[in-house]
C-alpha cells in the first residue's frame, strides 16, 4: 500500500516538471510584476495620500471645508445618482433582451453597447457639444426655448451616462446568456406573472452580477474626466464635478486640495474595489456550493 | 383531459418543425411522442403548453380551443428536460412556487402550502430533501422536484420534454417505471417526448412516432413495434437488417432468389419498383443445412456472448452485405458455431416495403 502512494507522489512530482516552469523562472515571472505594479500604481497611490497630508490633518480637511469642493462633491453624488440607476434598468432590459430573445438587429445592439468602451471619452463628450452646444445641429432651437444643456447639469448627465452604458449590461449578457430561459418558462407554465417571474427568478439569478455592474458603473460614474470636462465648462460651484475640481486645484498650485480630493476619489476606487471583492467571493462560493452534491 | 390537435404547422424560418399534425388523445391516457432529434416532437410539446404559437391549426383541450389560449390560463404541469428548477430556492420553496404566485383570492394559506408541499415531497420520495438546494440534489431527485412542482398547482394535462434525457440508464429505468406507477395513480392526462424508443413502448399507452415533423404511426406499443406502418418507424424501433431489392414482373414465386436480393413478384402490368425489405434480427433464423429455398448463405464473422442473447455478425456470401442475427443462448449452443463458418440464414418473418419511383 505504502508503494504505491510514493510512485503516486513521485508519478505527481514528474507531471508537474512537465507542465510548470522551473523556480528560477517563476520567480523572476512574478517578482517583475510585482515591481511593475509597484512602481506605476503603488508608489503614485501613496504619493497621493503623502501629498494631501503634507500640511497635516487639518490641511486636509479644510480642503473639503469650502463652497467649490463642496459643491464638486455634491455634484458628483447627484449625477452618479442619476446615471448609476438609469443605466442598471437599461443594462438590466438590454441583457434580457439579447440573452432570452432572438431578434433582427441582436448584433447591432451589442456593438453599441460596447461603443462607449471603444470611443475616447473627450469624442463621447464631444459629440453632445455638436449636437446641443450653441453651433451645434440644436443649438439655435434649444437657446430660442432657453435650455441650457452643455455648460450646464444636463450636458454632464448625458456625457456621464453615454459613458457608463456598458458597465451593467457588459456584466449581464453573458451570465444570462449562460443561464437560458428555462427557469423563466417554468415560472410562467406554473401560473407566474411575468413581473413575478422577474421578481422571483429573474433577478435573484442575476442579483450578484448586477451589483457588481452597478459597482463598476458607479466608480466610473464618478470619476470620468474627458467626457464631462468636454461638456461642464468648469464654472466652480456650478458644473465642476470632482476630478475637474482637481484638474482646477492643481493648474492653480494648490497641490494640497487637489491632491485631497484626489485623495477622496482614490479612496471610492479602493472601497469599490473591496466591494468587488468581497462580491466575487460571494459569487464564487454560490457557485462552489451549486457544484457540491 | 383530452387533447384533441387539429393540421398543426409550425415553421422556423423556412424550416418546418411540424408538418400538418393531427392527433387526438384520450382523458386520463399516457401517450409518448417518440421521434429522432428534430423531429418536431418537443415543439409540439411546447405549442400544446403555450410556450411555441402555431403558425397553422388548433389546439382543443377538453373540447375547449386553446390556441390562443395564454400559457397560465391552459393549466398544464411542464416537466423539462434539463429540470430549470429555480437553483436559488430550496427544494420546498420550489414545489410551493406555483401555489406562492397565485393570486391572493386563491392562495391556501401557509400552513395549506407547506402541508401540500410535504405532500407532493412524500409522494416523490423526496421529504427528507426538502430544505436542500437543486445544486446538493442528484439528477434523478431534481428531475422528481421539478414534476412535484409541476403537480402543485394541480394540473389537468402533464407535459413531460424528454424527462430522463439527462440521467444515466440505471436511473432512467428506475424513474420511468416510477413515472408510469405515478401516472396509474393520479389518472392524470399525460405526454412524454423521448427519442428513447425503450422508454416510450414501457411507459406509454400509446405512442405517436414523429420524423421530419409528420405523424409516421399512431397505435400501441405493440401495434407499432409489431406492425410498423412504415419503413422509418421500422428502423426506429428496434434493431434491424435492411434487404434492398427490386420487384419484377416476369418472376414466378418458384425462382424466387433468396434473400439478401430480395425480389418478389408483381401482378402483371405492374410497374417495375424498387423495395425494400426489413427483418429484424431475432427473426432470422440460422441452420447448418440447407432446409428450404429462401434460404442464403453467410459466414460468420464475429460472435458477441454477452447479454440475455447471442449477437451473431454474418457476411452473406452473394452480396458481402453484413447482416445481424440475435439468438437464444440455447439455440447458440445447440448450433456450436464458430467465427469463420459458412451457415444457412433464413427469415422467419419479413416485411416488405415499396418505394415509390422518383
Amino acid at each position: 500500500m505504502n508503494s504505491v502512494t510514493i510512485i503516486a507522489d513521485k508519478d505527481v512530482q514528474w507531471k508537474e516538471s512537465l507542465t510548470t516552469e522551473s523556480t528560477l523562472v517563476r520567480r523572476l515571472l512574478i517578482s517583475a510584476a510585482f515591481l511593475y505594479l509597484t512602481l506605476f500604481l503603488f508608489i503614485p497611490l501613496v504619493a497621493i495620500f503623502t501629498e494631501a497630508l503634507k500640511h497635516g490633518l487639518s490641511g486636509y480637511i479644510d480642503s473639503f471645508l469650502n463652497e467649490d469642493a463642496l459643491a464638486a462633491i455634491r455634484l458628483t453624488l447627484l449625477v452618479a445618482a442619476v446615471a448609476v440607476p438609469l443605466n442598471a434598468v437599461f443594462g438590466v432590459a438590454a441583457a434580457w433582451a439579447i440573452a432570452k430573445f432572438e431578434f433582427v438587429g441582436k448584433q447591432a445592439l451589442i456593438t453599441l453597447i460596447d461603443m462607449p468602451l471603444a470611443v475616447s471619452p473627450v469624442i463621447s463628450g464631444l459629440i453632445y457639444v455638436l449636437l446641443f452646444g450653441a453651433q451645434g445641429w440644436l443649438g439655435p432651437w434649444l437657446a430660442e426655448h432657453d435650455i441650457k444643456i452643455i455648460f450646464a447639469l444636463p450636458g454632464i448627465l448625458l456625457a456621464t451616462i453615454f459613458v457608463t452604458v456598458p458597465f451593467v449590461a457588459r456584466e449581464l449578457i453573458p451570465l444570462m446568456q449562460s443561464q437560458g430561459r428555462e427557469e423563466e418558462e417554468a415560472a410562467i407554465t406554473l401560473g407566474a406573472s411575468g413581473w413575478q417571474m422577474f421578481v422571483r427568478v429573474t433577478l435573484p439569478n442575476i442579483k450578484w452580477s448586477l451589483l457588481y455592474g452597478v459597482i463598476l458603473c458607479n466608480a466610473r460614474a464618478m470619476g470620468e474626466f474627458g467626457a464631462v470636462s468636454v461638456v461642464s465648462g468648469h464654472i466652480r460651484g456650478l458644473t465642476n464635478t470632482m476630478p475637474l475640481h482637481v484638474e482646477i486645484l492643481y493648474n492653480e498650485y494648490n497641490a494640497v486640495s487637489a491632491f485631497a480630493v484626489a485623495s477622496l476619489l482614490t479612496l471610492l476606487a479602493i472601497v469599490t474595489l473591496s466591494a468587488k471583492t468581497l462580491i466575487e467571493r460571494k459569487t464564487a462560493s454560490a457557485t462552489r456550493l451549486k457544484s457540491q452534491r | 383531459m383530452s387533447i384533441h390537435v387539429e393540421h398543426v404547422t409550425k415553421r422556423f424560418g423556412t424550416f418546418t418543425v411540424l408538418n400538418d399534425v393531427n392527433l387526438q388523445v384520450e382523458s386520463g391516457e399516457l401517450v409518448a411522442l417518440l421521434g429522432p432529434s428534430g423531429c418536431g416532437k418537443t415543439t409540439l410539446l411546447r405549442i400544446l403548453a403555450g410556450l411555441e404559437r402555431p403558425d397553422q391549426g388548433r389546439i382543443f383541450l377538453h373540447g375547449t380551443e386553446v390556441t390562443d389560449q395564454r400559457i397560465t390560463e391552459r393549466r398544464v404541469g411542464f416537466v423539462f428536460q434539463h429540470y430549470a428548477l429555480f437553483r436559488h430556492m430550496t427544494v420546498a420553496d420550489n414545489v410551493a412556487f406555483g401555489l406562492n404566485v397565485l393570486p391572493r383570492a386563491q392562495r391556501p394559506s401557509a400552513v395549506r402550502i407547506q402541508e401540500k408541499v410535504h405532500e407532493l415531497l412524500r409522494l416523490v420520495q423526496l421529504q427528507a430533501m426538502a430544505d436542500r438546494y437543486p445544486s446538493q440534489l442528484s439528477g434523478g431527485q431534481r428531475q422528481r422536484v421539478a414534476l412535484a412542482r409541476a403537480l402543485a398547482v394541480e394540473p389537468k394535462l402533464l407535459l413531460l420534454d424528454e424527462p430522463f434525457g439527462a440521467l444515466d440508464a440505471k436511473v432512467r429505468k428506475e424513474l420511468r417505471r416510477w413515472l408510469r406507477r405515478l401516472h396509474d395513480e393520479l389518472h392524470i392526462t399525460g405526454i412524454i417526448v423521448t427519442h428513447d424508443q425503450e422508454e416510450a413502448l414501457e411507459v406509454a399507452d400509446r405512442v405517436v412516432v414523429m420524423h421530419q415533423g409528420n405523424v409516421e404511426q399512431i397505435g400501441t406499443p405493440e401495434e407499432v413495434y409489431e406492425n410498423p406502418a412504415t419503413p422509418f418507424v421500422y428502423q426506429f424501433l428496434g434493431d434491424v437488417n435492411v434487404f434492398h431489392g427490386r420487384a419484377i414482373q416476369e418472376r414466378t414465386i418458384a425462382n424466387l432468389p433468396p434473400l439478401p436480393e430480395v425480389d418478389s413478384v408483381l401482378p402483371a402490368g405492374a410497374v417495375d419498383e424498387r423495395e425494400v425489405t426489413f427483418v429484424r434480427p431475432h427473426d432470422l433464423e440460422l441452420n447448418r443445412y440447407r432446409t428450404n429455398s429462401e434460404q442464403f448463405e453467410a459466414t460468420v464473422r464475429y460472435i458477441l456472448t454477452a447479454g440475455s442473447r447471442v449477437r451473431v455478425e454474418l457476411v452473406a456470401l452473394e452480396s458481402e452485405q453484413t447482416i445481424e442475427v440475435e439468438l437464444t443462448k440455447e439455440r447458440y449452443r445447440d448450433l456450436a458455431l464458430r467465427e469463420g463458418e459458412v451457415v444457412f440464414v433464413h427469415p422467419r418473418h419479413r416485411q416488405v416495403f415499396k418505394i415509390p419511383q422518383s
